[in-house]
């Protein structure tokens, strides 16, 4: 059955921003409609010629960050959007505080969202936090 | 006509190779099967959860050499 996930980024680390993108890319190819909410230090990773290169936690990170055939976290969320229509929801309230319009992002970022709105939406579903 | 193809996902790791298969399977027609390659040890049990789910059919699955061949048929 398909289910509302809604996920909400907010840890710009390799091992939160990595998980979040497979559970998202995971969940809306099998049919769910992902919602995935980008804000504080998740949000720089979306703009166009940012680093991909977040810092890791911890150990898994750091071996994930060795391994040559893991998928990077940016490839799994362009493939929940193209795969799944997942959509990715970058915060009107970090977007201010960065001084940045929707023209700054990757191509894959949906449309400026506030707290109200996405939490309006996602009322019913699953909410997941990183 | 229904098509064959192999999908070779090998050396990735989870959600890599169900990903990959995602993929194909958008480009494939009903009636197509796909064979699955993959050494991620967890596709053996997670890539037919995933068929099942969405409605396809695991026509084989088998681990030869340490790779998985996971056969599929698009049944929608």
């Amino acid at each position: 059955m398909a289910q509302k996930m809604n996920i909400v980024c907010v840890t710009g680390t390799r091992e939160k921003l990595q998980m979040a993108a497979m559970i998202a890319s995971v969940a809306a190819a099998t049919g769910d409609e992902v919602s995935v909410f980008l804000s504080m230090n998740a949000l720089p990773y979306f703009l166009k010629g940012h680093t991909q290169d977040a810092p890791v936690e911890g150990e898994l990170g750091t071996l994930m960050a060795q391994e040559k055939g893991v998928p990077s976290f940016k490839v799994l969320f362009q493939q929940a959007v193209e795969l799944g229509d997942a959509k990715l929801l970058p915060c009107s309230m970090a977007m201010d505080i960065m001084k940045i319009t929707h023209d700054d992002f990757d191509p894959e970022v949906g449309p400026a969202t506030g707290l109200t709105r996405f939490l309006s939406d996602a009322e019913g579903g699953q909410m997941l936090t990183f | 006509m229904s098509d064959s193809k192999i999908v070779d996902a090998r050396d990735t790791f989870c959600p890599g190779p169900l990903m990959e298969l995602i993929r194909n399977m958008k480009q494939s027609n009903v009636g197509d099967t796909l064979e699955l390659l993959s050494t991620d040890e967890g596709s053996g049990a997670d890539v037919p959860e995933w068929v099942n789910k969405v409605g396809h059919e695991i026509l084989s699955n088998e681990k030869i050499d340490g790779v998985w061949h996971i056969k599929i048929r698009k049944a929608k």
